[in-house]
């Protein structure tokens, strides 16, 4: 088996290697050939894998592949843990890569266009973003295939260099280029926490593998720790880990980097900042739940920070006009349903909802992907409209995943995000009343942005120029059949998979919950299959609300906005103050530019010139320099030259020698 | 092979004597004598092999030992010998040679014989510092290694090299002054200038201050340590390029051996009483340093600045010896962090010997060193920018690369020295990626900045070479650090045990028990460690 799931790591790694050092040499087609069989190679494995957890017999494998350091008698390994979390993960994150693969041969295929003439970096960037995304997929499963938190961190970190390289991957453009920074930055200010809490991990478990650390939980659950004037080892533990989750799955307040990587292009929007990468930080928390079931503290926190994500951030994607902030917003605020399931013990939910997600958030990047693509790079909705008629595969898929979204009955959305809001309600933990009524509002706001999008994209009248609309068809098969791919899970997954995960808990012993936490139990006792729960879901508030909002949204972007083309621009004015709010993003952009990246350049100048400049340099270095040529200065009289001058001094000092002899 | 074959002498002399065979062949045939240098580099890497292959892992005892007499009316002898410290240094310097002088090969046309005589005689300077087990043979060669040096800076420098040689030189001369009355004092305790004999001394407190106080300065001024480091950027600034790699990737790395075969084993009660100092200067190195580099205008100053960051990490793993056996009562993760600062030691003089050898390709071309004459050099340079970027990364410590082995493993220990600590230093994190990423952003991404980036060309097969090399050994390091850790871990061990027993003549009990709460340590550091439950 380890043969096996080396082949699934390396395959990508391999198809990276080929086309990124090779990609001149070999060209653009046996590069996509490389990357998407390498790539392919750990789909197909990975499905068979999971193949063998849900039908088979296979076992919880864990085992080294080698020894990165031994020092100071801790052992730190690469190794794999696969279990029936892992190989869902791994299903999860190689069938969206391969997808997206494909798709990108259509996206990228005249990427040349959006290179200045002659620059060097643009003659093989089609064969260097295949590149970037296999190595990506290779760092997403070194993530989630890790047995140990050192190659956590390591699959961590890489995920985030190479979505550092892909949002900065048009160089040559100002705003990608401090996109991929800021999210760098970001990222790293979560991993500050993320490291440190390994390090207590080491210090207080004295292990960095998962199976010893979980073995020593129980024993370290009381245990306190004499910081920030006695906490537990297990809160503090829990909310160093969740800090860095904050950086990569984008929750408030380190969530603004996520909307700016819209910067990169398209097709790793859709598997990078909204599949797979920014749900690491989801799947970490699920799999560390043996520590955070022993936090009630850490738990709140959790449940807290992602029912606040998920509904301040929901509602500034009302105001956003570009086609793939909508969307970038949105998944911040599904991120944030995530993390409330984890918060509230619902982590079967929480990883449910990250796999249909997965699914339908991918087919509504790729869907927009394919929008942007017909409109010729114009990402503005207020110059779409009416696409429906032009492109016919991209409408009927971008619905599908918008009423996944939603949580339209039946479709695998529904599923997961009702699940998540059902268990927050039957949580008992601090804020879990809060969170609930969060995140049923939250469905709300949900429709509302969703189909504000879809009706100002695909129904009412063309908006575009001219030109724009002469050109307007239905984008290639290589672009169309990810997307067909992607909408039959966003349809079926849930009604598939709710039954095994949310009520027979297929994940097993991957994800360990106190029975005094368990907020599933309740849906588990009353499962009477799932036309019994759709009935159930839609007696209940969520459902109404939902449904609120998407007759609210029909009326204004549809109907009014037929006889009345500004209407959204007019409702907007008509916000005021909350309309500016939520164009600010309620100025976290402004705060962070202000206070953190110009105070640290401020202190850093101060430091520079009043330490080591005026102080060290100035007064210290080159003032002993002074004051060694001042005492030369004064000594050099001594030596005048005169006899009688040395003489005089001799006898004064004669005779003060005599009177010191005399005296003592 | 025989293990007697003295191959530590080879490694030193072969390439002074080189070095010296190269300035006497002179400039007339230039090409002839940059093909003897580069020969003479390569055998003395190829010599250096065997102090590796043929080290005996597993034991912490001196190898590959030479002992004679020098001047016997002192008793001053010829004692050579590595450890599992000093064996991954000397292969560094080596190594890192071998580029040099392949980095000046064309960019030299002042005297190269001169100039690459010069590096070869340092090289073998350096590694007679690594391997001296005298006390007298290591001042001699402590203090030889300036006029090489001295001699890069002020002939090859920059147009304000006058300047940063005197500081350069005044102020390590200041340092080691310090130094050698300390070790004459305790040539009179131990009548052997030996430097194991000097290990075995039994000392005072006092004495232990004063000698820990004098070695702190030397080393310090070396390392650098805040304050002590402004000659760094200067001297930088000034120097070739060569001459930074050499002094960023090996002589910095000097000083934070003589922590760790000087104060650590001499005066161990001192540096457990005054370790808060050495922290403190750490982290201030760490955070400070951090700021400071962030504002910097000119890309040598701020790999410099960066270079001190990245020292302070070096010096916090170095001591936090202490703090983990009063917090923690066992000395478990001490060697941790010991280790952790050697690899970083080894790992920054790839990474930034690679960094400034980017900025030479870049100052060879354009002679700029400010950021702002470039921007979009990616566009013309692609080959060039992938570099920069894995070695910006490498730098920011991402896993995978070897910054990241280094600054993870002291991160681990000083957790357990104090949480604070930790807090400070993985502040690096956030201000290494920003420092170093933003710098990134401005000379290699974006738009292509004026018309002499236009017509930049990339690399040429020498530069790739050189990047090449590094970024395989930087890699190689981040991926498997085991062989390295492995080599080194007995002699720390050893030291780790060696510095847990009292010097104190009045107690030979473990020390760390007999001394209270250390002298002179700020009581609301005390009062913040954490306790295990």
């Amino acid at each position: 088996m380890k043969l096996i799931y080396l082949m699934i790591v390396l395959a990508p790694l391999a198809g990276a290697i080929v086309a990124g050092f090779f990609g001149g040499r070999i060209g653009r087609v046996w590069s996509h050939r490389a990357t998407i069989a390498g790539v392919g190679v750990s789909a197909v494995l990975s499905l068979w894998v999971l193949a063998r957890f849900i039908w088979g017999d296979a076992q919880t494998f864990n085992g080294a592949v080698y020894t990165w350091l031994v020092s100071d008698g801790m052992r730190f390994e690469v190794g794999f843990l696969v279990d029936r979390l892992t190989a869902l993960m791994m299903a999860t994150v190689t069938f969206v890569s391969l997808m997206v693969h494909v798709y990108t041969i259509g996206y990228m295929a005249d990427d040349a266009h959006n290179w200045p003439e002659g620059a060097l970096t643009g003659r093989n960037s089609y064969q260097r973003f295949f590149a970037y995304i296999s190595l990506f997929t290779f760092s997403m499963l070194m993530l989630v295939m890790s047995n140990n938190f050192m190659q956590l961190f390591f699959g961590w970190e890489a995920v985030g260099l190479v979505s550092y390289l892909l949002i900065g991957f048009w160089s040559v453009r100002e705003s990608a280029i401090f996109a991929n920074l800021k999210a760098f930055l970001v990222n790293r200010v979560g991993d500050f926490g993320f490291i440190l809490g390994i390090a207590a991990i080491g210090m207080y478990f004295g292990s960095m593998d998962y199976a010893e650390v979980f073995a020593k939980a129980p024993a370290l659950a009381d245990a306190e720790v004499a910081v920030f004037g006695g906490v537990s080892l297990m809160t503090l533990v829990c909310i160093l880990l969740f800090i860095g989750a904050m950086g990569k799955s984008a929750q408030v307040p380190l969530h603004v980097w996520l909307p700016d990587s819209m910067e990169g292009p398209t097709p790793i929007s859709a598997l990078i900042h909204a599949a797979t990468m920014v749900t690491a930080g989801i799947f970490m928390v699920a799999r560390m739940s043996p520590l955070f079931e022993l936090s009630a503290t850490a738990l709140s926190f959790v449940l807290l920070v992602g029912a606040a994500t998920a509904f301040f951030m929901g509602l500034i994607g009302l105001v956003q006009n570009d086609i793939k902030r909508v969307v970038a917003y949105s998944t911040l605020s599904q991120l944030g349903y995530m993390t409330a399931a984890l918060g509230a013990s619902a982590y079967a939910a929480g990883i449910f909802h990250l796999m249909t997600h997965a699914f339908f958030k991918a087919l509504l990047f790729l869907a927009a992907g394919s929008v942007i693509i017909a409109m010729h790079h114009d990402q503005d909705m207020r110059n779409m409209g009416g696409l429906r008629k032009y492109m016919p595969i991209t409408w009927a898929t971008a619905l599908i995943g918008s009423l996944a979204l939603i949580a339209f009955p039946g479709f695998s959305g529904f599923f997961s995000k009702d699940a998540i809001i059902e268990a927050v309600g039957d949580a008992h933990i601090f804020g879990a009343g809060l969170a609930w009524l969060l995140l049923t509002v939250g469905a709300f706001i949900t429709v509302l942005y969703s189909f504000r999008m879809y009706y100002l994209v695909f129904h009412g009248a063309p908006r575009m120029d001219e030109h724009t609309r002469s050109h307007l068809h239905e984008t290639p098969w290589v672009v169309t059949i990810p997307l067909i791919a992607l909408a039959v899970p966003s349809v079926a997954l849930g009604w598939m998979t709710v039954e095994p995960l949310l009520v027979n808990n297929w994940l097993g012993d991957a994800i360990y919950v106190k029975p005094e936490h368990d907020s599933l139990h309740h849906l588990a006792e009353h499962w009477h299959g799932q036309i019994a729960f759709i009935l159930h879901g839609m007696g209940a508030l969520p459902f109404w609300l939902s449904m609120g909002g998407l007759v609210l949204a029909t009326a204004v972007w549809l109907v009014m906005h037929k006889s009345n083309p500004n209407i959204d621009t007019e409702l907007q004015a008509k916000g005021g103050w909350v309309t500016r709010l939520l164009q600010d993003k309620y100025g976290f952009d402004d705060f962070n530019q202000k206070i953190f990246a110009g105070g640290g350049l401020d202190l850093g100048r101060f430091l520079w010139q009043a330490g080591d400049r005026t102080f060290i340099d100035g007064a210290v270095v080159n003032g002993s320099a002074r004051v060694v040529g001042y005492l030369a200065d004064v000594m050099r009289h001594l030596q005048t030259g005169y006899l009688y001058h040395y003489a005089i001094a001799m006898i004064v000092g004669l005779v003060a020698l005599l009177t010191l002899f005399v005296a003592f | 092979m025989l293990p007697q074959f003295p191959w530590l002498s080879l490694v030193i002399w072969l390439p002074i004597i080189g070095g010296l065979a190269v300035i006497a062949n002179g400039d007339k045939n230039a090409e002839l004598t940059k093909r003897m240098a580069l020969a003479v580099a390569v055998a003395t890497f190829v010599a250096s092999l065997p102090l590796w292959l043929l080290f005996e892992p597993g034991t912490a005892a001196m190898q590959f030992v030479e002992r004679g007499q020098w001047i016997p009316a002192i008793s001053v002898e010829y004692y050579l010998g590595v450890d599992g410290i000093s064996m991954p240094l000397i292969l560094l310097t080596t190594f890192v040679t071998i580029f040099v002088i392949i980095a000046g090969w064309e960019v030299i046309t002042y005297r190269p014989s001169y100039y690459m005589g010069a590096f070869l005689i340092m090289t073998g300077i350096m590694v007679g510092v690594f391997s001296a087990l005298d006390a007298i043979l290591f001042y001699f060669f402590w203090e030889a290694m300036l006029i090489p040096m001295f001699i890069i800076i002020g002939v090859w420098g920059g147009p304000n090299r006058v300047y940063a040689t005197i500081k350069f030189f005044l102020y390590t001369f200041f340092g080691s002054v310090f130094m050698l009355v300390a070790l004459i004092y305790m040539y009179f305790q131990a009548d052997s200038f030996s430097i194991p004999d000097f290990h075995g001394l039994q000392l005072g407190m006092t004495a232990q201050v004063l000698i820990f106080l004098a070695f702190l300065i030397a080393f310090a001024v070396k390392v650098p340590m805040f304050p002590v480091h402004t000659w760094l950027p200067d001297a930088h600034v000034e120097a070739p390029t060569g001459g930074s790699v050499i002094l960023a990737a090996i002589m910095l790395k000097i000083g934070g051996y003589g922590f760790l075969r000087f104060s650590l084993p001499v005066t161990p009660d001192a540096s457990a009483s005054l370790d808060w100092l050495i922290i403190a200067l750490s982290l201030i190195a760490v955070v400070y340093i951090g700021f400071v580099a962030l504002v910097q205008d000119d890309m040598k100053k701020l790999i410099a600045y960066s270079s001190i960051a990245h020292m302070g990490f070096v010096t916090l793993g170095f001591f936090v010896v202490f703090s983990i056996v009063r917090h923690t009562g066992s000395a478990d993760g001490a060697a941790m962090g010991i280790a952790g600062g050697m690899v970083q030691m080894i790992s920054h003089g790839f990474i930034s010997g690679a960094l400034f050898l980017c900025v030479g390709v870049l100052y060879d071309r354009m002679h700029s060193r400010k950021i702002a004459d470039y921007g979009g050099v990616i566009n013309t340079m692609p080959w060039f920018g992938a570099f920069m970027v894995f070695f910006a990364m490498a730098n920011a410590g991402l896993p995978g690369t070897s910054g990241f082995v280094g600054e993870f493993m002291v991160i681990l220990a000083s957790f357990r020295a104090d949480f604070w600590y930790a807090l400070l230093a993985a502040t690096t994190l956030i201000l290494a990626a920003a420092f170093t990423l933003w710098m990134v952003k401005r000379v290699v991404f974006g738009p292509v900045g004026n018309a002499q980036v236009a017509v930049l060309k990339d690399l040429d097969r020498r530069e790739t070479l050189n990047l090449g090399a590094l970024a395989v050994a930087t890699l190689a390091i981040g991926l498997w650090p085991k062989p390295l850790v492995d080599v080194m871990e007995p002699s720390i061990q050893h030291l780790v045990d060696h510095i847990q027993v009292s010097k104190l003549p009045e107690r030979a009990a473990i020390r760390v028990q007999a001394v209270p709460q250390a002298v002179g340590e700020p009581a609301n550091l005390a009062q913040l460690l954490p306790r295990t439950d």
